[in-house]
Parts: structure tokens; sequence; C-alpha cells
């Protein structure tokens, strides 16, 4: 367990909902469900298998104080941000962005889930499109696809070998990309000397939150 | 001059040799039909997409979106934003609805932005292709230029969620839009009624879960053949890859034949103004339209 | 008055003319009629053709008028001859827009249209024109009973429209439930906050208002009379009693919170850290007082955490407590739920709801609560344990579908409410009906614990109080005419009718309180209150004919009739409100209104012309509730919507008035078949008269007896549900009934 996680855990106590609302983006939100469940009832990925609990659950969850099992839960990284949940919602709860705020939260204190495809893809997207300031689409599928390791992702691109040519041959995958000729800014400097500052400000910002 | 001038923001995925060049070709051509100038915001950058929350934080995030908008602004004065990608036209739209609610976060943003010489003065609209078509020119300035009406042809419109949801195009629902089918019938295709219109198709879940992704997909091809469809029509490129990419992986997990060209609306509006194949970027369709193709070769 | 002298006026407009041949008309009126004036004319209700009438009543000295043109609920205004009988021939509405205008139909709508001329000759024959009874009271002071804000507002309200008002109160202070909160849920935008409970403010306003009299510490010991004549004692502290002379009256009183000593699960009586609702207020007032936060009656130490069970003993199915909701405990909790978080953010503040219902502007203030950081919760309370000086809330999560519990030191019920209505005169009059349900019926509700004790003492035969509707709250006409309760002049407000909120309970007080007013008003002008607003007619009885049987007394919807020292019914005219059920309830036929009669509909039966058994034309009587089967049969004509040209529609002022005479006679005279169209019974009555269709389906039932007894088919005589809206569906029963009776063979009474 990261030393962030417990440092939160310590600064609010038994207040897992203040936690959220100080710490996760949209977290203000979550005291402000009705449960009503039209959120959960709305999501395209909830007839699906292997995730514990809808959006209601989840708010039910942090208002019922269960950090862990807020923090341990797959919900959050289903979400395919359709926002039919973000519309529907009869109190004008942003859900989509408090999913997104929470599993991000989760995330910073070290305890979203290990192996999350998700959550990886997620990372290993910003991770390339801040590289260059522009996304380089053939490294980000080879990155997700070799994270389980050269064997795993060399079996995945086989499989996914007729789509990939099928691409190719149209235009719209470039295998050059691979080696780095992708497209890119020109300012790279400059954005990344803009994102560490940014960085910074929002770490500052949150630490500052939760102590009296 | 041209009619209408904006700063254009294309996007990573509508770059050369990415997954929605040809869309970026098709705009082209049609917007050099409409007399629509679309001067690139120059040094622009990746918007952060929906998908990227959880490494990036809210302020990285939205500092992306502002250097674009102060480099927009800069260079472009006075012109608004018009994205195609929905991704980018809702990561734009929302940072700058934050930006301009929340005086902290500009404030933190200014700082930002300042490590890399920029500064926002005031932010641009941010529209999409979509808008600039119906509402600064409007269904009957679209129909006049059109040469070939697609006469017979069944298009599903496939609307999916970033260009509807949140924000949406004004005035159409959030569970029946009808802009796209009343473009379809602009240029005088069918637009077939099916109801997957603005189910998800998976979005980036393609690619992280993508047996979940896909059991989406197969719902609108599914559904936009059982209505008649012969091809599906989208503004988004998430979702036309997504749709026209996994068809032959559905296949051989369902056991499906499905074989169904995917559109974009650039795509048969340049074809009904008298583009060709490759104006339409007909070529950059990895299942081959070739009825269009025959169509547009007649 | 003069000697009778009748006419009949046939309209010739709106296409009557050309439809009918109306010379025949004529010929009818005078012929079968026997009317010593008839007239046509082009434009009857025109200023021509009202003048026209107006001369034949100021010099020909005609007494009785049969005006045949339209419906008799059209009109009205140009037709208006208060010092004449009349009566109204159905051609338009009843006739010419029902049928088809086509050379086949013309036979058969001639025929109906001259059997309407002749009803209407018959039945003015037999009426007299109402003199009104002067003799009713004209006192015009209002009596409330129940100084809560319902009360407070009926005494207030009828000031301002200048009527004196008597207010008594039980206990030493007006408010009410009001006045024992701390604050009251907001009624103001922007929603957010608990409000002062506005009650001092009303009670200044009280003392100052030179119109109203107040008796504190007080109850009614008597109310005897009838609207404009009530005469009140009032029983107060000293043991004296006051008189007063009362127009109408408003019974306010309330309700009680259910009482939490039937909760024992949720630890009530067990540890005094459980509260019900008015206990919460009881602290928050006194630690207001003090200057302290809210403090755990254990061991006065601040609260730091509270638990609000909702529906505690409320919206419960299984028959052991109140089955309804209170209405407005979900805003309450929300409200004492901020009195915490309003002092002291810090304090866990959690409700646990299975539906959180939150009226009016609710929503809004509900939102307030969870921005001010309240916790609301789905979830189920099982039990509530004292466990040192808090307790442990056990409860099931309904979202995340688990046991789990709660530590709280303060834990708030939410009882529900029980209406202060008085004595269940019903239950009271028949005991065995309270006894244990058969098998397979639904669990009986425990009845309200509250110490019944009559609140009106009224010296009414029927009881002495309002009769009860659902679950103890008095009867009021809760679909059409919310305030109308089923003793005339006296008027229930608040939640002693209904389960509501305190800006609900002031709207219902202020409409009892016009209600009230002119109930007093048409007392006075010997008026009939709603709804035959106006009406002059009174019942009276032939006495030497009656046999002392109770059946008018017994079923009077409105209590109107008492019975003198020689037990012969006693009518106080100004509680009637004319509907005829004692008419139809009179197996000796004996009462009567001037306008309306066993006479004035028998006469219309047997003017109708009855062809013989062969002809192949039916005669099919429809006795039609003039509430609402009438009118939607005038609307039907109106749309044009057709019906058979073998009936004959009468209507009757309620369903509760039909005198089986009619019935029989009408079998015997050869019809084939009798309608009946009245309003729907039961727990969701429409009667205007509210137990009127009941009464009179009830009486009806027992028809089949008679029909076997002639030897006829049962369904000859049919009852029919009818609403004012079924104006295109009634044709077409009209049109099954019809093809029913067609199928039967002929009556075999015709030609006797």
């Amino acid at each position: 367990m990261s030393d962030l996680n417990q440092e939160m855990a310590d600064r609010y106590k038994n207040n897992f909902l203040k936690e959220i609302e100080e710490q996760a983006e949209m977290g203000e939100w979550v005291k402000m469900c009705m449960q009503c469940g039209l959120c959960s009832g709305s999501c395209p990925t909830n007839f699906h298998s292997g995730w514990d609990h809808p959006p209601q659950e989840i708010f039910m969850l942090i208002r019922a104080g269960k950090r862990e099992e807020v923090l341990n839960s797959q919900g959050m990284y289903m979400c395919t941000s359709c926002y039919n949940c973000y519309v529907r919602c009869p109190r004008k709860v942003p859900v989509t962005h408090v999913m997104h705020g929470i599993a991000e939260y989760a995330y910073r204190i070290g305890r979203a889930p290990k192996a999350q495809p998700t959550m990886h893809l997620s990372k290993t997207f910003w991770t390339n499109a801040t590289k260059t300031g522009r996304v380089n689409e053939v490294q980000l599928t080879q990155s997700l696809y070799f994270k389980e390791g050269i064997g795993a992702g060399i079996k995945k691109a086989m499989e996914m070998q007729s789509e990939a040519l099928g691409l190719v041959k149209a235009g719209r995958l470039n295998p050059m990309e691979a080696l780095g000729m992708g497209h890119k800014c020109k300012d790279i400097k400059g954005i990344h000397a803009m994102l560490a500052k940014a960085e910074e400000l929002e770490a500052r910002n949150k630490a500052a939150k939760g102590k009296e | 001059m041209a009619r209408k001038e904006y700063a254009f923001y294309p996007g990573c995925s509508s770059q050369k040799g990415a997954s929605a060049s040809n869309y970026l070709v098709s705009v082209q051509s049609m917007c050099k039909t409409l007399d629509i100038k679309m001067t690139e915001i120059p040094d622009w950058n990746c918007c952060g997409a929906s998908v990227s929350y959880a490494e990036s934080g809210e302020l990285p995030r939205i500092a992306m979106n502002a250097r674009n908008f102060a480099l927009a602004e800069t260079n472009l004065p006075g012109q608004e934003i018009v994205a195609t990608c929905a991704a980018c036209w809702l990561g734009s739209r929302e940072s700058k609805e934050r930006l301009e609610h929340n005086s902290q976060l500009l404030a933190d943003t200014q700082t930002a932005l300042k490590e890399a010489g920029l500064q926002i003065k005031a932010i641009p609209e941010i529209r999409h292709m979509v808008e600039v078509l119906i509402e600064d020119l409007g269904y009957d300035e679209l129909a006049k230029p059109v040469k070939k009406p697609l006469q017979g042809m069944k298009f599903a419109g496939y609307v999916g969620c970033q260009t509807n949801r949140p924000f949406g195009i004004a005035g159409e629902s959030f569970e029946n839009p009808m802009y796209l089918d009343k473009l379809i019938e602009t240029v005088g295709g069918e637009a077939v009624k099916y109801d997957q219109k603005v189910t998800c198709c998976g979005g980036a879940l393609a690619f992280s879960e993508p047996e979940k992704a896909q059991a989406q997909i197969k719902d609108i091809i599914e559904s936009a053949y059982d209505n008649g469809a012969e091809m599906l029509v989208t503004p988004c490129p998430l979702c036309q890859a997504n749709t026209e990419v996994y068809q032959g992986q559905i296949n051989k997990k369902y056991g499906t034949k499905f074989n169904m060209p995917v559109l974009y609306y650039s795509q048969l509006m340049t074809l009904a103004y008298g583009g060709s194949s490759k104006e339409a970027g007909l070529n950059g369709n990895v299942i081959r339209a070739s009825k269009l193709e025959q169509f547009a070769g007649k | 008055m003069a000697e009778t002298k009748t006419a009949a006026y046939i309209c010739k407009g709106c296409e009557i003319g050309t439809r009918l041949d109306t010379a025949a008309l004529v010929k009818t009126a005078t012929k079968s009629g026997k009317m010593n004036l008839v007239r046509e004319h082009d434009f009857l209700c025109s200023a021509d053709g009202v003048a026209m009438i107006q001369n034949d009543i100021d010099n020909e000295g005609v007494t009785h008028a049969a005006l045949c043109a339209c419906s008799r609920r059209a009109k009205t205004e140009a037709f208006n001859f208060p010092t004449i009988a009349m009566s109204r021939g159905n051609l338009r509405e009843g006739v010419i827009w029902i049928r088809p205008d086509t050379e086949e139909a013309r036979e058969t709508t001639q025929e109906m249209a001259e059997d309407y001329v002749r009803m209407a000759c018959a039945e003015v024959k037999a009426m007299t024109v109402p003199p009104g009874n002067q003799k009713t009271g004209s006192v015009k002071t209002l009596l409330v009973v129940g100084g809560g804000m319902s009360g407070m507002t009926s005494a207030l309200e009828a000031s301002k429209a200048g009527y004196k008002v008597v207010l008594v109160e039980k206990t030493g202070a007006l408010g009410g439930w009001a006045g024992k909160l701390y604050r009251r849920v907001p009624t103001r935008e922007p929603f957010k906050a608990p409000e002062d409970n506005g009650v001092a403010d009303m009670v200044a306003r009280i003392e100052a208002d030179s119109n109203i009299k107040v008796y504190l510490n007080a109850t009614v010991a008597k109310t005897d009379g009838a609207p404009g004549r009530f005469k009140v004692e009032i029983a107060v502290e000293s043991g004296n009693v006051a008189q007063e002379d009362i127009g109408a009256i408003i019974q306010a009183t309330g309700f009680s919170l259910y009482d939490a000593n039937k909760l024992p699960e949720f630890g009530y009586g067990k540890t005094p850290n459980v509260v019900d609702q008015a206990g919460l207020e009881a602290l928050a007032k006194a630690a207001a007082a003090e200057g302290k936060p809210i403090c755990r009656p254990s061991d006065g130490q601040p609260v730091k955490s509270v638990v609000f069970v909702q529906c505690a003993g409320q919206r419960d199915a299984s028959g052991t407590h109140l089955q309804y909701c209170s209405g407005f405990c979900c805003n309450t909790s929300i409200k004492q739920a901020m009195y915490f978080k309003d002092s002291n953010p810090d304090i866990d503040t959690a409700v646990l709801f299975t539906d959180l219902r939150t009226p009016g502007n609710g929503e809004d203030f509900y939102r307030a609560a969870q921005n001010k950081g309240v916790i609301f919760s789905k979830g189920v309370v099982s039990q509530v344990l004292p466990n040192g000086n808090g307790c442990t809330v056990k409860f099931k999560d309904l979202i995340l579908n688990e046991d789990t519990q709660a530590e709280v030191d303060l834990v708030v019920l939410a009882t529900g409410v029980v209406p202060n209505s008085g004595v269940n005169i019903d239950a009271a009059a028949a005991p065995a009906a309270a006894e244990a349900p058969a098998e397979g019926e639904a669990p009986k509700e425990v009845v309200a614990s509250v110490p019944v004790e009559s609140i009106l003492n009224l010296t009414y035969r029927q009881g002495p109080d309002m009769p009860q509707f659902k679950h103890g709250f008095n009867d009021s006409h809760f679909i059409c005419f919310p305030y109308e309760t089923r003793r005339t002049g006296i008027y229930a407000a608040g939640p002693v009718r209904r389960p509501m909120d305190i800006l609900q309970a002031q709207e219902d007080a202020t409409g009892a309180a016009m209600k009230a007013i002119q109930a007093m008003e048409n007392a006075g002008l010997g008026r009939a209150a709603h709804p035959r607003a106006g009406d002059l007619s009174f019942p009276t009885v032939r006495l030497e004919g009656c046999t002392q049987c109770k059946r008018c007394t017994v079923e009077c919807p409105f209590g109107a009739i008492d019975e003198d020292e020689k037990r012969f019914p006693l009518f106080n005219e100004s509680r009637c409100r004319r509907c005829g059920t004692c008419m139809g309830a009179c197996p000796v036929r004996v009462i009567s209104f001037e306008n309306y009669s066993v006479n004035t509909v028998g006469s219309q039966i047997k003017a109708v012309d009855v062809p013989d058994e062969f002809s192949e034309k039916p005669r099919i009587l429809i006795l039609a509730c003039e509430n609402d089967a009438y009118p939607a049969l005038d609307m039907a004509g109106m749309n044009r919507n057709e019906y058979d040209p073998f009936v004959r529609v009468i209507p009757v002022r309620c369903l509760g008035s039909v005198n089986t005479i009619w019935i029989t006679d009408a079998l015997n005279g050869g019809y084939d078949g009798v309608m009946l169209m009245g309003c729907k019974h039961g727990d969701e009555y429409q009667c205007h008269f509210v137990k009127g269709s009941e009464l009179g389906r009830y009486r009806l039932s027992k028809v089949g007896d008679t029909l076997k007894g002639m030897n006829l088919e049962t369904e000859r005589v049919h009852d029919v549900e009818v609403a004012i809206t079924d104006i295109a569906t009634l044709p077409q029963k009209i049109n099954d009934y019809a093809a029913l009776i067609k199928s039967f063979p002929p009556s075999p009474f015709k030609g006797f």
C-alpha cells in the first residue's frame, strides 16, 4: 500500500465522503445522488460480467464510508465515456466525470486495481499524447498489446493482423510511426514545461485540502 | 474570400496516415464545394480525450486544451474553432466551460500556459463541423450543390455518443437526434429507422475490453442490417473505426457475416456534390463501399 | 294562486323545424299532452321567443310550461321563469342530434320527439313551483373547531370576508402541531432552510381581530340544529357551558402522531435517545432556549450523530401499523436534519428511507439538505437497540443489498399521522362489522389508538360526528369536491380529512371557509347547497301515510333527517342536498319535492306511447343521473354520436332517488327494458351525493326477484356505471343493450 494512500486515510479518518469530495475531481457531487439508479440502468457496459458496482452503488458505498470497497472496485473503469448517465441524471450529477474523478484518485494514491486494462490504456494514452503533443497511434497500440509481455503481445498482434493490414492498406495506419516518425508538435519543450507546472499546481491544491 | 472562415482543429486521428485520415480528405473536399475556409491552428496539440482521465488529472488536461485556445486566438484572431472529431470537440468545450466558470482553475491554467509562453484572453467558441453545416449554412444551403443525389441508397445514421452527449447539437434530443438522418436525406439518401442510433460503440474500451465493446458493436451493426441499411454513416472518428474495423473479429466470434461499410457524412456529401472516390476518401475505407465507388465512377 | 293554466312551446330552431314535423308535435301537445295553450316558435331562446313566453305568463295566466326545444342543461339563462313550473322536452340533444338525417330514420325520430313532447307535458303538470323555505335560520357566524394552522387560517379568512367567527381550541394555546415546531419547512424561495413556524404572527392577528372570538381550553359539548341555525354549547375550563348561535362549522381538528410505543422494535420507550418527530422538535426548542446544541436525552451530551428512520409504523403492508403515508414527514425529517447540520456541519446526520416523498417545493429543500451534507440512504430499519448512551440501528441497505448497522447518539422516528376525526359513527352503528376479517380477506387495519371522544357532539339521528372514509379520515368528496363532507354546512379542513402538510392545510382551510360562507348564505335564503346550489325545493312528507320504517332517516347520505318525539321523520331543510335518496327509499312513496316526485317521473313513464308487440318497436326506459350520465348523453348529441331510437331518457337527481315503483310501472306498462345510469360508487366514488348511487344500486339489486315474479328476463333491468367523460362509449353501451333487448321476445305486458 502506498504511503499516499495511508496518508489520505489518516487525514480523513473515517470520513471517506469528505475525502472523495475534496480529492476526487467532481467528488463534491456524490452527496447529491438521490439513488434512483438511472445511471446504472443507462450504462452500456452494465450488462457485462466482471464488474462489481455500477455508479449508483459507488455513490452509496462512498456515503456509507466503504473506502476499501470503493478503491478496490472495477466499476469506475468500465466507463466508456458515452455520457448516457450524465445527460439522464435527474439531479444533473455529472456521473461520467465523477466516475473518472474517483478512478483518477484511486490511481493517484496507488490503489487502482493491478492490471486494470482500461486504467492501463488511460495511462498509456496520456503518456503517448503528451510525449510529442500528439497521439502516435502505432506506438499506442504496441504498448497496449505488449503490456502483458512480448509473447502475449505478439499473439494479440497476430490476432489483429488482418485488421491492422486493412488499415495499412487503407492508408490509415502508418507503420513508420512505430519508429517515432509520426506527427509531433513543434514546441514539445513548451508543452512539457506547461504540463510540469500544471501537475505541480494540481498536487499543491490537492495537498492543501483536508488539513485544518 | 471564402464565405465562412474558421480555425481548424483536426485532431490526432485525422492526420495523414492516421485512423481517420479519410475523414479529413472528405471534409476538405466538402468544404471546398461549400466555400468554407478552414485554417489549421498552428502547432495544435492533443485534447487528451476522455480516456486519459486517470493519468492526466484535471489541470494538465485543461492546460492542453487551453494551449490550443491560446494558439488559435493568437494566430487566427476572431475565428471560431471547428473540430471534426467528437472527442476533440467535447474535450475543448468541456475545458472552455470549466475555465469560464472557475476562476481558480483559470488562474492556475494561465500560470501553466505561461511556461509555454502563452496566455488566454478570451476563449473562442468551439464548434463541431456538423454545427457549422446545419447552423451556419443550413440544410437548404447544403442541398444546393447536390449534383448526384444518392437515390435509392439506405443508410443507418449512427450518431453515437460524444457528438450527441453531453452537449449535442442544439435543438436535438439526446435519445433520438435527427440531424444525421436529415443530412442523409439532404444528399438524397434514405435514412433507415433503427434502435441503436445513439448506442455506445465501446469507445476506448475497444482497446482495453474488446469483448465488451464488440458486443455493443454487434448490436449496432445487427440492428442496421435488420432495418434494411446498406451502410452506416457517422460523424465520429472513433465510432467509425470501431464499427468498421472489428466486424471481422465479431464475425469470427459470433458467426455473423457482417460486411457493412461505415462512412462519414462528409464522404456522402462529397460524392453527392459530384466528387470522385478519391476526393471522398473512399480508398480509406477498410470495408470497401463498392456501391458508392461505382456510384462515383458513373 | 290563480288556477292552473298549462302551455307547451315547440321550438323550430337549430334544425328542429326541418328535421321534425313540428305541426304534428303541436298536435301531440294539444291532444295527448292536453295543454291549454300550444305555440310554435322559429327561435324560442331568442329575445322574441322569451318575450312570447313571458307575455303568456303575464297576460294569459300560464302557470305551467313545457318547453320543447333543447336539453334542460342548455339555454338556462334565457329560459329562466322562476314564477312558473317548467319542464323541458329535449328535442335537440336528445333526438335530432343523436339520430341520422335519413329517410328511413325519419319515422322513428319523429316518434321519439313526440314522446318527449308528451313526457314534458306530463311532467310539468305533476310539478308545482317550489316556494322556498324561509324558516331556515339566518345566523352568519362561523364556528371553527381546532386552533391549529388550519383552524386559524379558516378563522382569519372568514373574518377577512366579513364574517364573525367563534374559534374553539381544546388546549390552552392556539397553534396546534405547528406551534410545537422549532422551525417549519420553508414556504418561500429559495426553499433551502427551515423558517419560523409562523404561529406567533397568526395568533397576534387573531387576537387583534374583533370578528374572532376565541375559546381556549374548550370543547364542543353539543351541536344542535342545521346550517343557519346551529345551537352550539361550548364547554369551557371552569365547567361552565357557553351558548353560541352558529351558521356553519369547520372542523379543523388535525391529527395526532402515531403512537411510537407501538414500535418497540425501534427502541422507543427503551431508551430516551429514541424520539418521534414531536420529541425532536421539543429537544430542538429546549436547546435553542438554552442556547445549546441539541443534546442526548440520556446524558445531556451534545448529539454527534443522528439517524432519521422514515416510514416508522406507516406505509405498512403487513396490517400491523398504518397503511398510509403522512404526506409531510419526509420534509420534516429533512428539516430536522438541518437543525443539526446548520448548527454543526460535523454532526453525522443520516436519513434512512425507502422512497423520499417531498411534495410542493420539497425537492429543492431535499437538494439543499444534500448540499449541507445530510446523508440519504435507501434502507429499511429492522431494529434499534439501546447501547449505552447511544443506539445501534440495524438496517438493510437496499442499494448494496446487505444488512448493516450504525452506531448513533440519537434516533428520530417518523411515525405518521392519525386523524382526530372523532367517533366512527358507522362502526358504532354496526359493531358486528368490526369483527375479525374472514379468511382470505385483507387484514383489517389497526384503528387509531387516540382516545375516541366525539368532537362535534351532533344531536343528529345518524351520530355525533361526521362520517369517516378510509383510515378514519373524515369523508370528503376527494375526487370532485374536496371540501364537501357528508354533513351539510360542516366542512372538514386540513389533515383531519387527508394527510397533508402546513401549506396544503392552509389552502384547504381557505377553501373550506369559502364553502362555509356559501352554506350560511344559502341557508339564509332557503336554498340548497352544492351540488344543486340554488334549488328552492325541499322534501315534504305526507305523514299520514308514513309507516315509520326509518328507511329515509337511515339512508339520507347527509344526516338531514332526524326523528320527532312521535318517531316520524323530521326533515331539516338546510341540511338537505335535495338528492332525493329519501324519496327513492320510501316504500310507501310519501316523500316528494315540489318539482321532483314519484309522480313527475311516473307520469312521464306513462306518457310514452308503447307500440304493440307486433310493431317491432321496443321501448327502453333510461333513468339517467343528471350529474354525469345526462350531460354525457347531451355531449354525445353535440358530437353527433348516434344511438338507438327506441330509448326514452328521463333524468333523475341521483340513482339514489330512483324508486323501484318506476321500474315495475315501466315493465307493467309494456316497456321491454329499463337501463339505469349512475355514478361510480365504492372506495373511489364519484357520486355527487357520495352515497346516493351506492344506496340506489343496493335497492335495485332486489329488483331481480320482482322480474322473476313477472316471468321476465332479469337482464331487462340493466345498471351501467357512467362518468361524465363517457361521451363516446355511452351510445355504444345503449346500442348494445338495445340489441340485447331486441333479442328477447317483446314484453308480454304490452297493451294492458
